[in-house]
């Protein structure tokens, strides 16, 4: 019987090889392109180089919390605090390195430390209070701003020495340091996610979890590394939009965890887990940044853009929702 | 010889006591089916024998070593895998995921950086272990979740298999299964005994464990009511055991009704 049934289509055997090899989905590559097209189409300025960079450059902090959001929702979680968190580290980044007098590299650590604890707490009470990670880091969502206000006394922190500003609008062979960076990180999360022992049992756990604690993996403790390192990735991006920005602004990263889910959704990541990868994330992220500087160039007020950012994201969990309904059904 | 000993062992869940002290021995290469009422136990003890629960009392032995201590990765790498009646399958995650999930073989990449999964080991040999068990997949790189139940099965089976097991245990492996793939798996319930490999049976199809057990042990209200060598019992005693006085009679002619003999 098998003989008789037709080969899939071409369009089917794209889509499975570019899962498979890559870990992309290519109907997110095939909007991407689109949307280019599109924005190219209606402004002169979009196809440059000096504006790709500037689409990198802005996709930089969203693109490392994108990372964040990917290993966590792939594993079945969920880190609403990203964008709080990201406000927080770099606020406490600001405020040592200002206030305290700490040497820049220290300052740096701070950033990343900050997040790092905050993602532990975020840990620790999803897997042993038993609390849900929606509430948990919505509370923490509160929290980190509220922290972030209260340290700053609700003002933006200025001051910084040179060696941070560096890391923020410095240029190595003209290319934005937060790019490099931010290039670098999603290089060895994708790494990490796709082809180390952690990123396959990240997958597994947001899979089924009974599985894999059947297999002898140990669920809990790896939950709590991932929203630990959600936190610290959080940390770095609150430290580059710092360092860009030349100050520690407690309201820094507002919203942002909005656009990160949504480039992790749109990127190929499964909701409820079990499915993720970082360059599909990479995809989404690119996405949403070609999007907001498209809407930018065309002289969209900012309020339509949050608009625009919402609706894509709902639309990406229908189309992700509806696809996997036509699979199940056949 | 003896494989694996429990003594004694107690677990309850809050206010509710499943298992009120359970003696059970398994020796080397010996087919032992394990059978009672729904909310016996069977399963509960099972799960302390994986590690996936903890015994609130008692001692487990396996080889002669408490393995009480252990968490469930250690005690499958002692030799002591579950087919679970969930399967307990990602069903996301491909053949090879699921057969290698916990124990990926790694290598290096440029010969510095270690901890990279190595793919191709894993599809070589999940491939290899699907044809020694005479299955076929429809495609081995494709979602688990998107095969038949019985294929489902035999990537489950195969996980089991594949890492030298000493002790498989096997939580109702026909209840979901055609007529056909249930003699594949008692078939293969013969063939691990004939390797030497131990096998406990939870089936609440009697005539599948009264035609490949050494053993039946029945388990009532938490406790093993009965032990009783295969070959000298029947149907009869064994829903006796299960169901204990009262009614033994109308249920074994219930049962006894789908009995080849």
């Amino acid at each position: 019987m098998s003989s008789e049934l037709a080969r899939p289509g071409l369009w089917t055997r794209a889509q499975r090889g570019s899962v498979e090899r890559l870990h992309i989905r290519l109907e997110s590559l095939l909007v991407l392109l689109a949307l280019a097209a599109v924005m190219a189409a209606l402004s002169p300025y979009f196809l440059s180089f000096s504006n790709f960079l500037n689409i990198l450059l802005a996709t930089s902090t969203i693109g490392i919390l994108a990372i964040a959001a990917t290993f966590v929702i792939s594993a079945g979680g969920l880190d609403l605090s990203l964008g709080s968190v990201m406000g927080l580290s770099g606020v406490a980044g600001a405020f040592v390195t200002v206030n305290l007098g700490v040497p820049w590299g220290l300052g740096v650590l701070a950033c990343i430390l900050t997040g790092a604890l905050a993602g532990t707490v975020n840990g620790q009470l999803v897997t042993r209070a038993l609390v849900p990670a929606f509430i948990v880091t919505l509370g923490m969502l509160g929290i980190a701003r509220g922290l972030a206000l209260v340290i700053s006394g609700g003002r933006v922190i200025y001051g910084l020495p040179p060696e941070l500003l560096y890391l923020g609008q410095g240029r190595p062979f003209g290319i934005p340091m937060p790019v490099v960076i931010f290039v670098a990180t999603a290089i060895v999360a994708h790494c990490v996610l796709a082809y180390t022992r952690f990123g396959r049992h990240t997958l597994a756990i947001g899979d089924s979890e009974g599985a894999a604690r059947a297999a002898g993996i140990r669920v809990d403790r790896h939950r709590r590394v991932l929203y630990t390192l959600s936190g610290a990735l959080a940390g770095l991006a609150g430290m580059l939009f710092m360092a860009r920005i030349n100050s520690g602004d407690p309201t820094a990263g507002l919203n942002y965890e909005l656009t990160a889910i949504t480039a992790a959704i749109i990127g190929g990541t499964n909701l409820f887990g079990g499915r993720g990868s970082i360059l599909g994330t990479m995809i989404g992220a690119l996405i949403m940044g070609v999007l907001q500087n498209g809407l930018n160039l065309l002289a969209v007020q900012s309020y339509y853009q949050q608009m625009a950012i919402g609706a894509v994201l709902i639309l990406a969990v229908f189309i992700d929702q509806y696809q996997i309904r036509k699979e199940t059904r056949s | 010889m003896t494989l694996l000993r429990l003594s004694g062992i107690r677990k309850s869940f809050g206010a509710v006591q499943v298992l009120h002290g359970v003696d059970l021995d398994v020796g080397r290469g010996e087919v032992v089916g394990l059978v009672g009422d729904n909310g016996a136990g069977k399963s509960t003890l099972m799960k302390t024998i994986t590690g996936i629960h903890r015994a609130d009392a008692g001692e487990i032995e396996f080889e002669g070593r408490s393995i009480l201590d252990l968490d469930p990765g250690q005690r499958r790498a002692l030799g002591i895998e579950m087919i679970y009646q969930d399967l307990s399958l990602a069903r996301q995650q491909d053949v090879a995921s699921n057969i290698f999930l916990g124990r990926e073989p790694t290598k290096k990449w440029f010969g510095i950086i270690p901890g990279i999964v190595d793919r191709a080991a894993m599809d070589r040999q999940a491939a290899e272990m699907i044809r020694r068990l005479g299955a076929h997949l429809p495609a081995m790189n494709r979602a688990v979740g998107s095969f038949s139940g019985g294929q489902q099965q035999t990537v489950a089976i195969a996980r089991a298999l594949t890492f030298d097991p000493k002790l498989v245990i096997m939580d109702e492996p026909t209840a979901a299964l055609a007529v056909r793939e249930v003699q594949g798996v008692l078939d293969l319930i013969r063939r691990l005994k004939s390797e030497g490999i131990a096998v406990i049976l939870i089936s609440h199809r009697l005539n599948d464990v009264l035609a490949v057990t050494d053993r039946i042990v029945v388990l009532r209200h938490g406790r093993a009511a009965a032990d009783l060598e295969t070959a000298r019992t029947d149907m009869n005693e064994v829903v006796a055991c299960i169901v204990g006085g009262s009614g033994a009679q109308a249920a074994a002619a219930h049962e006894g009704r789908g009995a080849a003999t």
